[in-house]
């Protein structure tokens, strides 16, 4: 009854079972943590607009993102993944998101930042496979800058949000 | 003689009843991890609802050896989310669906490498389900089983020996 076997199956099962609700409570307590981000997102300048010799609109921008991430750490937060994407609306697709700049925010100290950066990733209006039109629907398109982030927990339930900046517009002609 | 005969029988069934007793607390084990895998694929919607990092591709958030558990909902993959897919190498129907195009945080380029050979998009068939939870660590087990297999036989062997020789 009372063999090595026996006590050491007992130790086991109990070290996990706490271990297990130490993690839950852990995930749980993210929910009492109501985070107030802030961001601001500039586009300087318009450095190129043009027609890609695949037919498609591509554009360049400089940006300068400013945001305060910082409430959204806790003690169970491993990092944050922020990226700012583009969206726009076209007559055949009702949301388009173009990523246009990511990063890797690995604790509270770096959440506050300031960057001035042109669009890391292509930005073109991608062609759809399905209906084959070229993908020239920016020039006046009015569109969104919107900061998604997710937050990594150290254990357990992720979190993803966003701050929508709307009111961008492209110009009307190729420059 | 006769009070040889009922020792010998009343030993038999008790040794009947014992092997009948350890048989059905083993199926109870195989038929609850069973359910519970099943029940958890109800749930959650997705055909693999647990999944375990096998490569660094997705540092640093997620190491190889920890744990994702899946969600899969009529809701549109959207940009930025976390997917696991399931590559098939049958041919890509000409859909209306939303086309996917995965990457790894650590990587360099995109995964199309990954795809099957020619293919460049990720339909909604091929999406398993988003990750909604982590869990660090745990999937080491898995991969120790899976890469030093002696371990794995190692343990089922003392495990069934345990459930043999148990006397409750």
């Amino acid at each position: 009854m009372h063999s090595f076997g026996y006590r050491a199956n007992a130790l086991l099962t109990f070290a996990l079972t706490i271990l297990a609700l130490i993690c839950a409570m852990a995930s749980f307590s993210d929910n009492l943590n109501s985070p107030s981000p802030s961001a601001h997102v500039q586009v300087l300048n318009i450095n190129w607009f043009q027609k890609s010799s695949q037919g498609n609109d591509e554009v360049s921008l400089t940006l300068n993102v400013s945001a305060n991430l910082q409430s959204l750490f806790t003690w169970n937060t491993k990092q944050v993944f922020v990226f700012l994407a583009a969206e726009y609306e076209t007559p055949i697709n009702s949301l388009n998101q173009v990523s246009l700049w990511d990063g890797i925010i690995p604790a509270k100290e770096y959440a506050q930042f300031g960057i001035h950066t042109t669009n890391k990733y292509h930005f073109d209006d991608q062609a759809s496979l399905s209906s084959r039109n070229a993908g020239s629907n920016l020039r006046g398109r009015e569109y969104n800058l919107t900061l998604h982030w997710h937050v990594m927990p150290k254990t357990g339930k992720m979190f993803a949000d966003k701050l929508v900046m709307s009111g961008f517009r492209f110009p009307e002609e190729y420059r | 003689m006769g009070w040889i005969g009922e020792a010998v029988d009343s030993v038999k069934s008790l040794r009947i009843r014992q092997v009948l007793s350890q048989a059905v607390s083993l199926g109870m084990i195989v038929t609850s991890a069973l359910i519970i895998w099943k029940g958890l694929m109800c749930v959650t919607g997705s055909e693999s609802p647990v999944v375990v990092v096998l490569s660094g591709s997705m540092e640093p958030g997620f190491r190889r050896g920890d744990i994702l558990f899946l969600h899969m909902s009529k809701d549109p993959i959207r940009a930025g989310e976390i997917v696991v897919f399931n590559v098939d190498v049958h041919e890509s129907q000409d859909t209306e669906d939303v086309d996917v195009l995965t990457k790894g945080d650590n990587n360099m380029g995109d995964d199309r490498p990954l795809y099957a050979h020619g293919q460049l998009w990720l339909q909604r068939h091929h999406i398993m389900g988003r990750a909604v939870g982590f869990l660090p660590y745990v999937g080491w087990v898995t991969i120790i089983m899976t890469e030093k297999p002696i371990i794995k036989y190692l343990l089922i062997g003392a495990l069934g020996l345990l459930v043999i020789t148990s006397k409750e």
